[in-house]
């Protein structure tokens, strides 16, 4: 029975997925919305354990204002709650909404009920990382991989192009934790094929866990130079290190996203810079998007929102302290 | 505690009879198998494993995990367990950040608040399994649920910080250096760990703890309010999730409110590398300690080798089954004897 299922799950996946290619326009308005009520966006997020999920809902909050839409945002406390993402999808599905707003924790996972979305002709804007699928009429998100190289630039140039240099990352499975890990490497290796990068490092995203894994790096390595710091957790931890060995202002530690710990390391030098994404701008673009396509606009499959290295240099101008969260 | 009645002849020689030279011996094994780990990691990478800085990072990293498996041994030890201590001491780092923080309560009375809510869902914990008799297990799994949400409701699921410049007391008790070279979190874990040595050996509360681990019909039946115990040890193992709490947000110098869980499994897998064993009635604060230190070397070492993390769970997992089938072994010999 079940591999029955999963089998008419797989034949339709690959059904919409041809369909999909052949006709680019999307599907109708009439998702739910019906008369003068708002259409209603459902947006399932990967949680809000890090400020950066809270940027992301204020921007949609925002846009959803500025269109005249009701939301809501919603997500797991983990980033490693598949599970539990996925209930939130099948129960955002019962609401039966105008389009919806989704960043996947596991795209494979989400598919089969992201294929009942599509059956239901409601649109699916995927954000922050995309998804492994046709479905979704557009992703917006932050191109994770550039973002790492731009950090591994920037590393090779702060360490002078020698020595060791640490990778820790919050997780394994998820797209964001990926290709921050392999942007980083393969942007060192582009730009500085002499420095050794250690075997990357995963802490969960917590800081606690985290920083007891920087501190054994440190230990680790004599002539270790720098370390990047793949998220807002990691990062904590790898500041407290740095702090709890003496090493910081030393120890080049770059780090990703923002969050006051992060603003505040950079401020005092233990943290060289970081490359920020544009939380807001991913809230306002999901709920953009959502609009459009509500209208029957023609998407484009990605929309890139944007990221910006800064340091103690530019992070007081303006354009910076826009996608800043404290 | 504090009552003058001795403790009825049964209960003691039930006491007496486990606390004998078998568990002396079981600490030694654990004991060997920390040092066996320690010089097989000396010998891997001698110029960094052994070194004091990597040896007080070993220490500082298993303070919070190690306080967590103190309490949770002396509910072990009682034949019950307590999964909500990882997100427990979350909810209790809100609750410092809380106090301290948002409502300018002064350091030291809100460390002693942020103990006593540790202690309040214990002793629900407690109320829970002697008086209303749910299995530790449920008790406390729901009680680990409410602490997540709850964590993340009082802290608007955003961290709290402790500004450095206003708190930096507050961050003095992890990261402080009363002595040089040593983290201060060492030395409260230090300090708890003889505290929790002396309430099971030298106390009533250690006492009874045993005996109603050991037969919990026996022991009411001898006159010992065995509900009324229960809710205690419970409330003490509270007590030490808040210590952990306060140790682990003055670490961080914030409260990560989505943070904590996970942490029990760490603090039950110490219990149980310690040689306490889940079927109640024996455990000891030193195999305690000596389990959590194994954990915290197995980790620093694999990260200070650069083993792939995929297989440091693995080899962690590994670890407590081989200490485990050697703990049963030597039981059914003994009992063979």
């Amino acid at each position: 029975m079940r591999k029955i299922s999963m089998g008419l799950v797989a034949f339709g996946v690959a059904a919409s997925m041809s369909l999909a290619a052949c006709s680019t326009g999307t599907p109708a308005a009439s998702g739910g919305a019906s008369g003068a009520a708002k259409p209603y966006i459902a947006i399932i997020s990967k949680g809000f354990q890090h400020q950066f999920w809270q940027a992301v809902k204020k921007g949609a909050e925002q846009q959803a204002a500025k269109d005249g839409v009701e939301i809501t945002f919603e997500g797991p406390a983990s980033e490693s709650e598949v599970e539990n993402q996925m209930t939130m999808l099948t129960n955002a599905l019962a609401k039966k909404p105008a389009a919806l707003g989704f960043a996947a924790l596991d795209s494979k996972a989400a598919a089969p009920v992201l294929q009942q979305f599509k059956d239901a002709n409601i649109p699916v804007i995927a954000f922050d990382s995309g998804v492994d699928s046709d479905i979704p009429v557009t992703t917006a998100a932050t191109d994770n991989k550039a973002a790492a190289a731009e950090a591994a630039k920037h590393m090779c140039t702060l360490i002078g192009s020698a020595g060791t240099v640490g990778v820790m990352v919050h997780d394994q499975t998820s797209r964001t934790g990926q290709d921050r890990r392999d942007g980083f490497i393969e942007g060192m290796k582009a730009t500085c094929p002499d420095v050794k990068v250690l075997e990357p490092q995963y802490g969960k995203g917590d800081p606690n866990i985290s920083a007891d894994i920087a501190s054994s790096i440190i230990e680790a390595n004599k002539d270790l130079k720098g370390i990047f710091l793949a998220n807002e957790g990691t990062a904590i931890g790898g500041i407290k290190a740095a702090k709890e060995k003496g090493v910081d202002g030393k120890l080049v530690l770059i780090g990703f996203d923002s969050g006051s710990d992060q603003i505040a390391a950079i401020n005092d030098g233990t943290m060289a810079g970081a490359i920020t994404q544009n939380p807001v701008g991913i809230g306002e673009q999901v709920v953009a998007n959502a609009v459009k396509a509500l209208k029957g606009e023609t998407l484009p499959k990605v929309v890139d929102t944007g990221y910006y290295w800064y340091d103690k240099t530019n992070i007081n101008e303006a354009k910076i302290q826009a996608v800043l969260y404290k | 505690m504090s009552t003058k009645t001795n403790p009825p002849a049964a209960v003691l020689a039930v006491a007496e009879k486990t606390g004998g030279w078998r568990e002396r011996v079981q600490q030694l094994f654990a004991l060997a198998g920390l040092v066996l780990i320690f010089i097989v990691f000396s010998i891997a990478r001698p110029q960094i494993f052994p070194s004091w800085s990597n040896v007080t990072a070993i220490l500082f990293s298993a303070t919070v995990v190690g306080l967590l498996a103190l309490g949770v041994t002396l509910v072990i030890i009682t034949s019950g367990i307590d999964l909500s201590v990882g997100t427990g001491m979350t909810l209790t780092a809100v609750m410092a950040a809380t106090f301290i923080v948002n409502w300018h309560i002064p350091i030291w009375l809100g460390v002693i608040m942020t103990l006593l809510f540790g202690a309040l869902i214990g002793l629900i914990n407690g109320v829970n399994v002697a008086v209303f008799g749910l299995p530790p297990f449920i008790a406390t799994l729901a009680m680990m649920l409410v602490a997540q949400g709850l964590a993340l409701v009082i802290s608007n699921a955003a961290p709290i910080y402790f500004d450095p410049e206003n708190f930096s007391a507050y961050l003095w008790l992890s990261t402080g250096k009363l002595v040089p070279g040593l983290p201060n979190a060492v030395l409260v874990f230090a300090l708890a760990a003889v505290v929790a040595f002396i309430l099971l050996n030298k106390t009533l509360l250690g006492r009874y703890d045993i005996s109603i681990g050991s037969n919990e019909e026996a022991t009411a039946l001898s006159g010992i309010n065995t509900k009324k115990w229960t809710m205690i040890i419970y409330a003490v193992a509270g007590l030490f999730t808040g210590l952990a709490g306060v140790m682990i947000s003055a670490r961080l110098g914030s409260a990560q409110p989505s943070t904590g869980a996970g942490y029990e499994l760490q603090a039950i897998a110490a219990v149980v590398i310690g040689g306490t064993s889940l079927s109640g009635g024996k455990g000891t604060i030193v195999g305690t300690v000596i389990g959590a230190l194994i954990i915290a070397v197995i980790n620093n070492g694999l990260q200070i080798m650069s083993v792939r993390q995929e297989w440091q769970n693995v080899i962690l997992g590994l670890v407590i089954l081989v200490v485990v089938f050697i703990d049963q072994f030597r039981a059914r010999q003994a009992a063979t004897t």
